[in-house]
């Protein structure tokens, strides 16, 4: 199977593509928002606290 | 080993972050197995062609979609049941990885029935039921958005969850109650799968994956949680001044 053949997907390439790369896309969304949000999360915490 | 100390707040933080990791580098390895599987190592299906590698997202996000409903209704009735902090927090942190599979289930089995059946979408009672799911999903977290005060928003939302858990048998058998385009399953505990094993594996592969990434990106949110609801407490400022290491 050449590269060209993989890609094609037996013609289903749009089908078979977008199944993947929409669950690669939100997968990859969440972490970077999760990730985010902890991170603003722990630097309100640690505004509650006065300074030393 | 006292293992209701986790059931604190602030003993449960550090635990999900040491435990987060391990769970996250885990659905990394499984999905990895599980993409070769599909999309490389899994022949050409001789009826549906390269379509019917849809499969392999399709069924790991569908189960993920309900999993995590029971789930979150499991600790919902926890919280309500003991009035748990932590529970309700757990349940919160569900709900958009929950939601967010509901909808890559609604996608990819839309991509999957354009080139299969000739429509993106029908009215069965499948699709209609798991479309439903995602508004349950939604409607919990406008519902905790809606109540400003916290412990008020844990009860609220946890009774939607429960009574809305009756949809997720709903949506299981609903390809044996109705006459659906969709198809009934192929792999049940009650009888032998009908498919081609490196199938199997595949799909199960990606299960699992969906499975461990589910776990690590709810350990993650429900730290960011505990944050955001417990930031007056004493704790919270000692923790955060760690992360900083000045200790």
């Amino acid at each position: 199977m050449n590269i060209g053949e993989f890609f094609a997907m037996g013609g289903y390439g749009f089908y078979v593509w977008g199944s993947y790369a929409a669950c690669a896309l939100a997968v990859v969304t969440e972490i970077v928002a999760v990730r985010a949000r902890l991170a603003a999360a722990r630097r309100g915490a640690g505004d509650m606290e006065p300074s030393r | 080993m006292n293992w209701f100390r986790f059931a604190s707040p602030a003993s449960f933080y550090p635990l999900a972050g040491r435990l987060a990791p391990w769970f996250g580098g885990a659905a990394a390895g499984f999905a990895a197995a599980g993409l070769y599987i599909g999309l490389i190592a899994a022949p050409t299906d001789a009826t549906q062609g390269d379509a019917y590698r849809i499969i392999f997202v399709h069924v790991a996000t569908a189960w993920m979609s309900m999993f995590i409903y029971l789930v979150m209704a499991f600790w919902c009735a926890v919280s309500l049941m003991f009035n748990a902090r932590l529970a309700a927090m757990m349940a919160q942190a569900l709900a958009p990885t929950g939601a967010l599979f509901t909808a890559l289930a609604l996608v990819t089995g839309a991509l999957w029935g354009k080139p299969t059946w000739g429509t993106y979408w029908a009215w069965d009672a499948r699709m209609t039921s798991e479309l439903i799911l995602l508004f349950l999903y939604f409607g919990y977290m406008a519902l905790r958005q809606a109540i400003d005060e916290p412990r008020r928003a844990d009860r609220a939302s946890a009774v939607l969850a429960l009574v809305g858990a009756i949809n997720v048998p709903i949506i299981y058998f609903s390809v044996k109650w109705w006459n659906t385009l969709h198809q009934e399953a192929s792999v049940s505990l009650t009888s032998a799968p009908t498919m081609a094993a490196v199938m199997l594996t595949g799909m199960l592969l990606l299960a699992l994956a969906a499975w461990f990434y589910s776990i690590a990106i709810a350990l993650t949110r429900v730290r960011a949680i505990i944050l955001e609801r417990e930031r007056h407490a004493g704790w919270v400022g000692e923790a955060a001044l760690a992360v900083r290491g000045v200790r």
